[in-house]
């Protein structure tokens, strides 16, 4: 798996718990290094060893690992970039929703061997929604829902999500939106460095 | 032939609707005084009293060169444009500029240049502010991005380069000493060789150490190779190379210098410092060397592997006399009288 993804897992178990946390992971995971490097590529088998030496040393399920790890993702100070990146998806919720088709290619326009997986909204209401979340590695529909409930955060929306498992390999999750703007949510300037 | 009910030969279109395809659109009179803009252009001008102005006293154009009057952009039919805001901060933009008809002056649409990030930065301007057809967000995005991995590969080389220069180190360093090892030598001497610089060649083999590491054991004998490696690295200058090659056998190397008396100078010294007593667990441990040295200036053409050899001559010499002495290397060095 691309070590974006891998440094992202990494970042998230150093920032949310501890860097000793993540030095013991990495060491029942038998990793063979310190930490991943965010523009090398590595064995799949590697990120599962980490996230299974993850759910045995938190004691916690792996779904509920990827989706703080998407909450991370949106919301911690120090992988802001990634939010930004997101919010360029669009001016509201529900415009970013709607940007996720295109997530995928967004990736590979910015890092060409990142393979994210695809995602497709389908729109039942206007505030009702389904996203299919389709790649070869299952669970990522989790991390899914925790970047979904984050940016809900970010846009100041307010949503109900939920995993509802899988089929044929594709990830379903529900979205209902309950209020588009419910409270103010951050700003986002589109030029980097703006001050307003 | 064209089916003449589906030919368009004129548009009309409401202006309000002109303002959601061109937010940066600007209809100017045949007189060249700006009647309306979009939205986006509005907000870039910072003034409403921009209708009225002349187009040409807010915009300085730079592509077409030479154009004074409106009427001269107006007779060229459609224009590619390159200007720039005349009061800060400047903004450049690229245009095109298309006729509306007898009399009725020029619709002209413009957007930022490569610069776009500075001019979103500079207007305060978002996503609303662009049409969905532009690509200025999509560019903005891209930026970003590329700017992120960017400096992820940053930090990648530098950590590489930082293992690189480590590795380096390691690979030319006697684990035992830390001074210079075998490779690290012939690197040294030849670069010399390649740049002509004049040197000498000092080969020390240390007498009596095979004693300290038989009676003490190798902790003591690594102590006392780590204790030479001291009084060599002080009797030597930063570009001289001092080097561990064997067990106890050591090389050094002096770039410019081939004066023989200061080279048998430098060689007593490191002969009595090495044979000053030394004390490991409160055992005194005493050993001394046999030395042998040559310089570049004695051959026609300097070969590192000669000048080792011949060293290392010099070296045996010294041995045959005894040890603990020093020998420059002759050319007649063999037939010397043996003491």
């Amino acid at each position: 798996m691309h070590g974006l993804i891998n440094r992202s897992l990494q970042c998230f178990l150093r920032d949310t718990y501890s860097h000793d946390t993540w030095s013991r992971i990495a060491d029942t995971a038998q990793l063979g290094f310190d930490g991943f490097e965010a523009m090398l590529t590595y064995e799949d088998a590697l990120t599962f060893a980490v996230l299974d030496a993850a759910t045995a040393r938190l004691a916690r399920s792996r779904e509920s690992i990827l989706e703080d790890l998407g909450t991370y993702l949106v919301s911690h100070p120090n992988v802001e970039p990634l939010r930004r990146l997101l919010r360029f998806g669009g001016v509201t919720f529900v415009e970013f929703l709607h940007s996720l088709d295109d997530l995928q290619g967004r990736g590979r326009l910015a890092v060409p061997d990142l393979d994210l997986p695809a995602l497709e909204l389908l729109e039942h209401t206007p505030d009702r929604f389904t996203l299919h979340c389709r790649s070869p590695h299952p669970g990522l529909g989790f991390v899914a829902v925790g970047i979904l409930r984050a940016m809900a955060d970010d846009y100041g929306a307010l949503a109900m999500l939920e995993h509802q498992g899988s089929r044929d390999g594709t990830e379903l999750i529900a979205i209902d939106l309950l209020d588009q703007s419910h409270a103010e949510g951050r700003r986002f300037e589109l030029a980097l460095g703006s001050t307003q | 032939m064209m089916d003449g009910s589906t030919q368009l030969d004129s548009l009309s279109i409401d202006p309000a609707a002109v303002g959601f395809l061109m937010p940066m659109h600007l209809v100017v009179s045949p007189t060249g005084h700006i009647r309306s803009v979009g939205p986006t252009m509005m907000k870039v001008c910072r003034d409403a009293r921009v209708i009225g102005q002349r187009f040409l006293e807010l915009f300085e154009l730079r592509r077409p060169r030479n154009v004074v009057t409106m009427a001269e952009l107006v007779q060229g039919g459609a224009v590619r444009l390159s200007l720039a805001l005349r009061m800060p901060p400047k903004t450049s933009f690229k245009g095109i500029a298309v006729p509306l008809g007898p009399g009725q002056g020029m619709l002209i649409n413009l957007s930022f240049g490569i610069a776009l990030g500075d001019a979103v930065r500079d207007h305060h301007l978002s996503d609303s502010d662009f049409a969905p057809t532009d690509l200025t967000v999509e560019m903005l995005y891209l930026s970003e991005a590329k700017t992120v991995v960017l400096d992820e590969l940053h930090r990648l080389n530098q950590r590489l380069q930082g293992a690189r220069k480590v590795a380096e180190t390691l690979a030319l360093t006697d684990a035992v000493t830390g001074l210079s090892n075998r490779r690290a030598m012939g690197i040294a001497l030849d670069r010399m060789a390649r740049t002509g610089t004049p040197f000498s060649v000092m080969t020390i083999d240390l007498d009596f150490f095979k004693q300290v590491n038989d009676t003490l054991g190798h902790a003591a004998g690594d102590f006392v190779l780590y204790q030479v490696a001291r009084i060599l690295c002080a009797a030597t200058r930063g570009s001289d190379t001092a080097a561990r090659i064997g067990g106890d056998e050591f090389v050094l190397i002096f770039p410019n210098l081939t004066d023989e008396f200061m080279l048998c100078s430098i060689a007593h010294r490191i002969l009595s410092r090495l044979e000053e007593p030394m004390s490991f667990d409160g055992n005194p441990c005493r050993i001394s060397a046999s030395i042998g040295t040559t310089m570049s200036t004695q051959y026609a053409k300097a070969d590192p592997e000669q000048m080792l050899n011949d060293a290392d001559r010099a070296l045996y010499a010294s041995k045959r006399r005894g040890r603990r002495q020093v020998t420059a290397f002759t050319a007649d060095l063999d037939q010397m009288p043996e003491t």
